[in-house]
Parts: structure tokens; C-alpha cells; sequence
């Protein structure tokens, strides 16, 4: 894509500029939140959230294909569902130690970074999943609007052409 | 107490507004603005967690609605019979009075809640789980099986939008003898 198409595509030069200036700090404060899910308000669900919507906002300003070029939709499904397997496999394995979502890990020490056992990598699942998830629903409701109304072109033209 | 009681009423205007006024644009800003005022009062209620979570799922739910809803042109539906709606709302907004007078003595008052369970979370998460946020600690510890059961009804709801509005599918007749043309 030349530098002239890439301008044509999405919202104006402002609203570009201003995004590539802010995706960054709000994709990190997304990670942010994820990390530090156990320390402080936050979690999973919330971080998940901020990250999908870090690439809505890519995408809304750019166009769907310089977000799809980042994290396609087929690479969404797929991380939603790895995801879920995490989460999932996470649980199953306190049977290890006794029963499903056992604590396996070591707490650690209180306020750190790494404690808390397993809390951590909840929050990284679910997070994955909740961001991926969600972005795949809006990709899916946008993406139908925009192929219902090139659906409704094709028809006009093709009427036309009859 | 008293601010708390100003965003509930803000709360109760927004609504109204989102569903009496005309422009949908309009209405949607008034659902918008209603979400960020219970954002506020979760904020003011001391609970930052489901402030946070409150606040990016209502932006997200926002742009879901513009980005993807809005330009369709929705029909209201005014039939003729708006005595017997009427009629019918009445009798049940009278029905749920009822219904809450009754309820109303049996709830305690106000942040003291009758559950002896969550005492044992709220004095010693941080000492079983070792998680600082006391919430992250209920959330995926002691009540671990609730949020695989929120995983899964998300799962399941991406799958089913997916499914649903996927384009393959979706074309009539019509359609694919145009598309066949080209």
C-alpha cells in the first residue's frame, strides 16, 4: 500500500496522528492492569477489555486492514480459545495437589510482583480471552455492516446492468 | 450520603432521556453518560474493581452501538392498542411495588450484609491466597468456579455472534445470481 492510499483510508490525519500517539500508552496500561490484577483494582476482565479496545481504536482510525494486520481475526478465534484452554488447564491442574483450582504455586511474598500462586496466570488467561473475544465480536458486527452495504451496491449495479 | 443520591437521580434523568428523545445519536450519548454516572457511583460506593470494569465495558458497549447499529433505520412498532399496553405496564409496575414493600424489611441495612462467608474472605484472603487485591482473591480463588462459569458464557457468546453474523451463509437467492454475473 502506497503512502497516499494509507491516507486515504480511516478517519482524518488528526485523528491518525493522535491515535499513534496514544495506542501505545493505552495497549500498556491495559498490560498494566493485567499484571498487576492481584496488587491492585483491576484484573483480567478490565485489562482484557482495555487491550481489545487499544486495537478497536487502531482500527476505527485506520481502516480494518491495518488492524487486521496486527491481530487478524483468525488469530483472534484462536487466542480467545487458547485462552479458555489456559484457564481451563490452570484449574485441572490443582488436581496435582488435591482438587480443581487448587493454588499449586507458591504464594510468595505479599505485595510482589510474583506471588499469589496462581492468581497471576488466571488473570493472563482470562485476559487473553476477554480481549480477543471481544474483539472478535466487534470485528464480526462491523465487518457485517460493511458486507451488508458492499451487498447492497453489487445488487444496485447489477440491477443496472439488467 | 448525599452526592450518592444526586448520581442516582442523574442516573434516573439520563435514562429517561436516552428513551424519550427523538435522535438515536442523541439517545446513545444519554445511555453513555448513564453508564459513567454509575461509574462514578461505584467509585463513591468504594468499590474501584467493578468501577474500572464498569467503565471500559460501557465505552466498548458504546462504540459496538454507534460503530455498528446506527445508521440502520429502526421502525418503531405503534400499533393500536395502547390502552391494553398501557393498561398491562400499569399492572405490573404495580404488581413489583407490591413485591418490593414486602421485600424491603427483610434486606439489612445498608453495607451490613447478613453473609457470614465472605467475613472469612474479607480476614484472611491475603493470608490463604496471598493476593494483595482482595477481589482478584475471591474472584479466582474462593470463587474460582463462577469465573470459569463467566468464561464460559462469554465463550459461548463470541461463538454465537460469530456463528450468527459470519457471511457465509447470509446470501438469499438473489444475491448469489449477481454475484454469479460478475
Amino acid at each position: 500500500m502506497t503512502h497516499k492510499e494509507s491516507e486515504t483510508k480511516g478517519m482524518s490525519l488528526i485523528v491518525k496522528t493522535i491515535t499513534r500517539l496514544t495506542v501505545g500508552i493505552i495497549i500498556s496500561f491495559g498490560v498494566y492492569i493485567i499484571c498487576h490484577g492481584h496488587l491492585s483494582p483491576g484484573g483480567g476482565f478490565a485489562g482484557g477489555v482495555i487491550v481489545a479496545l487499544s486495537f478497536i481504536h487502531l482500527m476505527l482510525a485506520y481502516g480494518g486492514e491495518e488492524a487486521f494486520k496486527r491481530l487478524s481475526k483468525r488469530t483472534a478465534s484462536l487466542w480467545e480459545s487458547a485462552g479458555a484452554i489456559f484457564f481451563l488447564g490452570l484449574a485441572l491442574l490443582g488436581f496435582t495437589g488435591g482438587y480443581f483450582f487448587l493454588n499449586f504455586l507458591p504464594k510468595g511474598e505479599n505485595f510482589a510482583l510474583f506471588s499469589a500462586g496462581i492468581i497471576p496466570l488466571c488473570n493472563l488467561a482470562i485476559s487473553i480471552k476477554v480481549g480477543a473475544g471481544l474483539f472478535s465480536i466487534f470485528v464480526a458486527l462491523v465487518s457485517l455492516k460493511i458486507s451488508a452495504e458492499a451487498l447492497k451496491v453489487k445488487l444496485k449495479k447489477g440491477k443496472n446492468q439488467l | 450520603m448525599i452526592e450518592l443520591y444526586l448520581l442516582l437521580v442523574l442516573m434516573i434523568v439520563g435514562a429517561i432521556i436516552a428513551i424519550e428523545i427523538q435522535d438515536l445519536l442523541s439517545s446513545v450519548i444519554a445511555v453513555g453518560a448513564v453508564g459513567l454516572v454509575l461509574s462514578i457511583t461505584f467509585l463513591i460506593l468504594k468499590a474501584p474493581d467493578v468501577a474500572i470494569t464498569q467503565l471500559v465495558v460501557e465505552i466498548l458497549c458504546l462504540m459496538i452501538l454507534i460503530r455498528a447499529t446506527l445508521k440502520k433505520d429502526l421502525p418503531f412498532s405503534t400499533t393500536g392498542r395502547w390502552f391494553l399496553n398501557t393498561l398491562i405496564a400499569l399492572c405490573f409496575i404495580a404488581m413489583f411495588l407490591m413485591l418490593f414493600a414486602q421485600c424491603v424489611p427483610e434486606l439489612p441495612r445498608f453495607g451490613h450484609p447478613i453473609m457470614r462467608v465472605a467475613r472469612i474472605y474479607l480476614d484472611q484472603g491475603m493470608l490463604k491466597t496471598g493476593a494483595a487485591n482482595i477481589v482478584s482473591s475471591v474472584i479466582l480463588d474462593f470463587r474460582a468456579f463462577d469465573t470459569l462459569g463467566e468464561a464460559t458464557i462469554l465463550f459461548t457468546a463470541v461463538i454465537g455472534v460469530l456463528a450468527i453474523v459470519r457471511r457465509i451463509g447470509r446470501k438469499k437467492e438473489d444475491e448469489k445470481e449477481v454475484e454469479g454475473e460478475e
